[in-house]
């Protein structure tokens, strides 16, 4: 099996708060991302497909159908938006990198027609990133 | 599926590889420059992977207003701009290798409440990387 990685770069505004906290537990729970004017990243995605590489192409999938992917479902999505109220899929949640790394994962998975989703990589900056991979199958995956 | 969050931290230290269990010719030879009796140093790079259920209140496997101090108490302050050999208590018996700063520093973090730890990753300089992920392959379903 083969894995390729394709990286793609958006920038967004967000901010974190749970209107079912009260304003003092939002300030306590997620300090300076509570800032409800908002502030932004540049988010740098790096999507991995693994699969067998085609004996006619010598390719899992085209990196050009790849990277049109990536813009229609992702940057044309997201890319100077203010998540909390321009992508509609993330209505009700926090944008948290976790949160968007599953939104991508979600939007991706079922457009990936040649090779399999392996790994959804999102950095929210070059000091923290989130993971989504399928779930192990042994069970061995998230704490229970 | 399954959601991991990786935190970059950094710290600079010194350290000496050498064994008293060999003589000293056997370690200039198995440790070359690394033997240099003074020490040298590193910046080292520290990714501390968790894993775990995404709360529902706050969208996060693990806050980082917890994760950050935690990491900061437990290896931040103890590592940095330290000798590792002298001032870290665990490499007075072991070689601070970067293998073995990884043991050490998944065994610091292993204890933190709110999520799992998957692996903790070094990096010593920009062309050596270690990973490790504990041993719980064979005692985990």
């Amino acid at each position: 099996m083969i894995r390729i990685t394709r990286k793609v770069e958006f920038s967004a505004a967000h901010y974190y708060h749970n209107p079912q906290l009260s304003a003092e537990e939002n300030r306590r729970v997620f300090g300076k991302c509570n800032n409800p004017h908002g502030h932004g990243h540049n988010y740098v995605l790096e999507v991995t497909i693994a699969g067998e590489p085609d004996p006619t192409t010598g390719m899992v999938l085209d990196l050009k159908e790849l990277k049109d992917i990536l813009q229609r479902e992702v940057v044309d999505r997201m890319d100077h938006k203010h998540l909390n109220y321009e992508v509609p899929e993330l209505k009700g949640k926090i944008p948290t990198s976790e949160n968007l790394a599953a939104l991508i994962w979600k939007l991706l998975d079922p457009k990936i027609n040649n090779g399999k989703l392996d790994r959804v990589r999102l950095y929210e900056s070059e000091d923290l990133f989130a993971d989504c991979t399928r779930e192990s199958t042994n069970g061995a995956g998230g704490r229970g | 599926m399954k959601i991991s969050l990786t935190r970059r931290y950094r710290f600079a230290a010194s350290h000496r590889l050498h064994t008293a269990k060999l003589s000293d010719e056997e370690n200039r030879r198995l440790y070359g420059k690394c033997d240099s009796p003074h020490g040298h140093g590193h910046n080292y790079a520290v990714e501390v992977t968790l894993t775990g259920p995404v709360d529902s209140k706050t969208g996060m496997v693990a806050n980082l207003g917890d994760l950050d101090p935690f990491v900061e108490r437990e290896v931040i302050e103890a590592f940095d701009h330290k000798y590792l050999n002298e001032e870290v208590a665990e490499f007075r018996t072991s070689v601070p290798t970067t293998e073995n700063v990884c043991r050490e520093i998944y065994r610091r973090l292993e204890k933190f409440p709110a999520a799992r730890l998957e692996r903790v990753r070094i990096e010593e300089t920009s062309k050596n990387s270690f990973e490790y992920e504990g041993e719980r392959s064979q005692d985990r379903p």
